[in-house]
């Protein structure tokens, strides 16, 4: 009963600004509203569309790769027609394989879950949820995403070019990465792959600025910090941490591009190629360089870059389990100081990347304890998960259904770093499968999981009110859950039999097979899963245009700000005055209460007759 | 319509003052970056020694110098007297200029000692890059300083001028640009004093 009146309520406030609808449109041209657009919607879903673009190329070269893990020396003619030389007679040569690996994840890391989840969906909820009408400065965000495409394309072009792109994997170690004789790849394409990552990396600087400014300086009225959903906090920190390391892989970058170009030896030093010293562009014996440094530089942004990545999913999920448990967030100031605990233990724990490299072990260790110390913060967040949907009424809709999926994978990646953080089991475990299992588990799959969350949760907020399709999202979930485990699973057996990562083929080490046709196994199942996505961009799209509209304008019974915007809104969010908030974001099953929205106070509910107490945030 | 009294909020800092504070902080972010591995390449050995020249000592003066003069146009044009103002804007202009000439000088005698950029001893190498790249940060800061020195120029009839006084955000320009150079100032005087330590 109760809880019928403050819908009623809430949609009467809503739809009296909505009779003025009109007045406050003014036209746009196809160019300021679809291209160059400075609306954070529109925006967000340049990020979402582009960023499903790159997933689509990153998981086909995945599978491309797995073809030639499975069956070596196969003859697969689909090969030679989308790889060309790369593939002659339609086998994988070396140096396409390792340009597939590189480049899949260089843009699975940056291009997906870094811009396609923070991108969309900082842009799309920061100010929707925090009550502002956009970013604070709508114009610096338009040129994040345009420096976003524009390392994308580059990215693009540099698959075309003769001599193929990058093949020294994402993390660019030298000399691999600053000799152009070091692989094909390594010349004109490491040259675009820089470029590229360049871009990136500006476009990552200015959305941070932006996210950051905004939260600090834009919420609404009676918004104050601890009244803000968990997800605005998570976007939140993900912005400081990329501020704070990217620059530091741009100085990475640049010292690498005078090795490359100007004769430097930062990084080189004593190479020998048949037997014979390397010289640089003066002609000396390279001696000076220091390739470990390469490493210290770009760790400290590559081990914050995985909390970039991890940080908006987590966010995500909080909302959504809490949202469709109807329980509020289970230990809401514990979130917070996790999510703040994370984002300083993330810059004191880049050298456990480095444990084999020759590190002192003695720093080693100081490294180890720093990595095993997160495993604090990340255990808190999963416990009060599972606090949170304890006894829930729970709702399982596709987005509730990927929440689950979120944290049941953290939960089984998270165990396995506990492992690979102890210095001494990582001599054996370094570079093996284990490792594989462990990244593509924690941060690969549950960022994608809390992507695609995301994208099943707040897709009517993201295509006029339309809803995606279900029945699609059920098959979608289940195909990948069960799918993606059957993946990543089995490699961490073969990496505890020492299978390393990387190799183009495994079929001359007879150790190795012992497992029988695990690796074809694997394959299939990622085949399976690669083909399961189709359902999603199918859903996707047709739902984007054709899908059914919502009906009411909150059709989670969710109580934040973005679910009292109009359900077509326009650059403005609000119609009207901007809405004020009276209490935190997780008032669920409050006084008997189905949930109570932040807009509506305590005043208002007495005034109807509602039974509530003094709300304690 | 609700009487409950939520804290006000203290007045905030404008958004794209702080947006700027926070630029800058990658930027620092960046030269620890740089400098830090400077440390720990040196400690690596295989590092030659060089005398940092003298000419650094004068850009360090001119790029104080610098700042002091947009401090005191930025005084000027907050007690409306706009001639000064775009004095001291040019003359910070010519002062940046300087500097970043000087810092040519400086790596021109640096490279007579023998110090250059290419060749297996970094040591030379990170001075050059660490340096190159504040400079390039410099240069970002002249172009603004000539763009609001030619905008001293621009015709404004009373009705605009009444309406541009009346804006709150009328200095928000030259603040943000003084915070910037004065900014790229203290990151000289940072590094110059770093390489003086470190030589």
């Amino acid at each position: 009963m109760a809880v019928t009146d403050i819908k009623l309520h809430h949609e009467i406030v809503v739809h009296g600004h909505d009779d003025h609808h009109d007045e406050h449109h003014h036209k746009e041209s196809f160019i300021s509203k679809y291209i160059f657009s400075q609306d954070h919607k529109m925006i967000a879903k340049q990020f979402l569309i582009t960023g499903i673009f790159w997933s689509f190329l990153g998981v086909l070269m995945s599978v491309l790769f797995r073809l030639q893990l499975a069956w070596p020396g196969e003859t697969f003619p689909i090969m030679e027609t989308l790889l060309g030389k790369w593939a002659e007679g339609g086998i994988l040569t070396p140096s396409g394989y390792y340009s597939l690996v590189t480049i899949h994840g260089t843009v699975m890391v940056f291009f997906v879950l870094t811009a396609g989840l923070s991108g969309t969906f900082s842009n799309l909820l920061i100010p929707l949820q925090c009550g502002a009408r956009d970013m604070a400065s709508p114009f610096l965000n338009m040129l994040s995403y345009w420096f976003f495409f524009s390392a994308g394309l580059v990215m693009f072009i540099s698959l075309f070019i003769e001599t193929g792109p990058f093949g020294g994997g994402w993390t660019a170690y030298p000399p691999l990465s600053a000799l152009p004789q070091a692989d094909p790849g390594s010349g004109a394409g490491m040259t675009y792959w820089i470029l590229s990552m360049s871009l990136f990396i500006i476009s990552s600087l200015l959305g941070g600025l932006n996210y950051i400014t905004t939260v600090l300086n834009m919420r609404t009225k009676g918004m104050t910090m601890m009244r803000l959903p968990l997800t605005i906090w998570a976007f939140f920190f993900t912005a400081i941490l990329g501020v704070l390391s990217f620059p530091v892989l741009l100085s990475s970058m640049i010292l690498l591009l005078f090795d490359r170009g100007m004769g430097t030896s930062f990084y080189l030093s004593d190479i020998y190629i048949a037997g014979a010293p390397l010289t640089n562009v003066a002609g000396e014996v390279l001696q000076g360089g220091s390739p470990i440094l390469y490493q210290h530089l770009f760790w400290f942004l590559g081990h914050p870059e995985v909390y970039i990545i991890i940080l908006p999913a987590m966010g995500m999920v909080s909302e959504i389990l809490a949202t469709n448990s109807k329980k509020p967030i289970f230990g809401y100031k514990a979130m917070v100081l996790s999510i703040l605990a994370i984002t300083v233990l993330a810059f004191l724990v880049w050298a456990h990347h480095m444990f084999i490299s020759g590190l002192n072990p003695f720093v080693a260790s100081i490294f180890v304890l720093f990595t095993l110390l997160i495993a604090v913060p990340s255990a808190i967040k999963v416990f009060n998960w599972i606090g949170t949907i304890w006894r829930g009424n729970i709702n399982f809709t596709p987005a509730m259904l990927f929440a689950i999926g979120f944290v049941s994978l953290f939960i089984s990646g998270g165990l396995t770093g506990i492992f690979l953080g102890n210095s001494a089991l990582d001599i054996t475990l370094h570079d093996t499968y284990f490792v594989t299992a462990h990244f593509h588990i924690v941060m690969g799959l549950a960022g994608g999981f809390g992507l695609l969350a995301g994208v099943y949760h707040w897709f009517p907020k993201l295509f006029n009110g339309r809803m995606m399709n279900n029945t699609l999202g059920y098959v979608h979930f289940w195909v990948t859950f069960v799918g993606s485990y059957c993946i990543f699973w089995p490699m961490h057996y073969q990496g505890m039999t020492g299978v390393p990562r990387r190799y183009y083929s495994l079929e001359y080490f007879q150790t190795f097979d012992i497992y029988g046709d695990l690796k074809v196994f694997i394959t299939v199942a990622a085949i399976i899963v690669f083909f399961a996505q189709f359902l999603f961009v199918i859903n996707f799209f047709y739902s984007a245009v054709k899908g059914k509209k919502m009906t009411s304008l909150n059709p989670w019974n969710s109580t934040t700000l973005e679910w009292t915007s109009p359900i077509e809104p326009g650059h403005g969010n609000w119609v009207g005055p901007i809405p004020h908030v009276h209490r935190w974001a997780y008032d669920y099953g409050k006084d008997g209460h189905e949930f109570i929205p932040q807009t509506v106070s305590d005043d208002q509910m007495r005034a109807q007759g509602l039974k509530v107490t003094e709300s304690g945030h | 319509m609700s009487t409950i009294s939520v804290k006000k909020r203290t007045p905030n800092i404008h958004p794209k003052k702080f947006g700027l504070w926070l630029g800058l902080g990658s930027i620092i972010m960046m030269f620890a970056g740089l400098t830090s591995a400077f440390i720990v390449r040196q400690a690596q050995g295989n590092w030659t020694p060089y005398k940092l020249p003298d000419l650094f000592w004068a850009s360090t003066i001119v790029i104080l110098l610098s700042s002091l003069t947009l401090i005191v146009g930025e005084r000027a044009i907050k007690k409306g007297d706009s001639l000064l103002y775009r004095r001291m804007v040019g003359l910070t202009f010519l002062l940046g200029i300087g500097f970043a000439v000087l810092q040519y000088y400086g790596w021109l005698a640096l490279a007579s000692f023998g110090i250059i950029l290419q060749g297996n001893d970094p040591s030379g190498a990170f001075l050059y890059v660490i340096s190159g790249i504040h400079v390039v940060h410099v240069l970002a800061g002249l172009l603004f300083l000539a763009v609001f020195y030619f905008k001293t120029f621009k015709k404004t009839d009373a009705a605009e001028q009444l309406i541009n006084d009346m804006k709150p955000e009328k200095f928000l320009g030259i603040e943000l640009l003084s915070t910037y150079w004065h900014f790229v100032g203290v990151l000289w005087l940072y590094l110059f004093f770093f390489f003086q330590y470190y030589q």
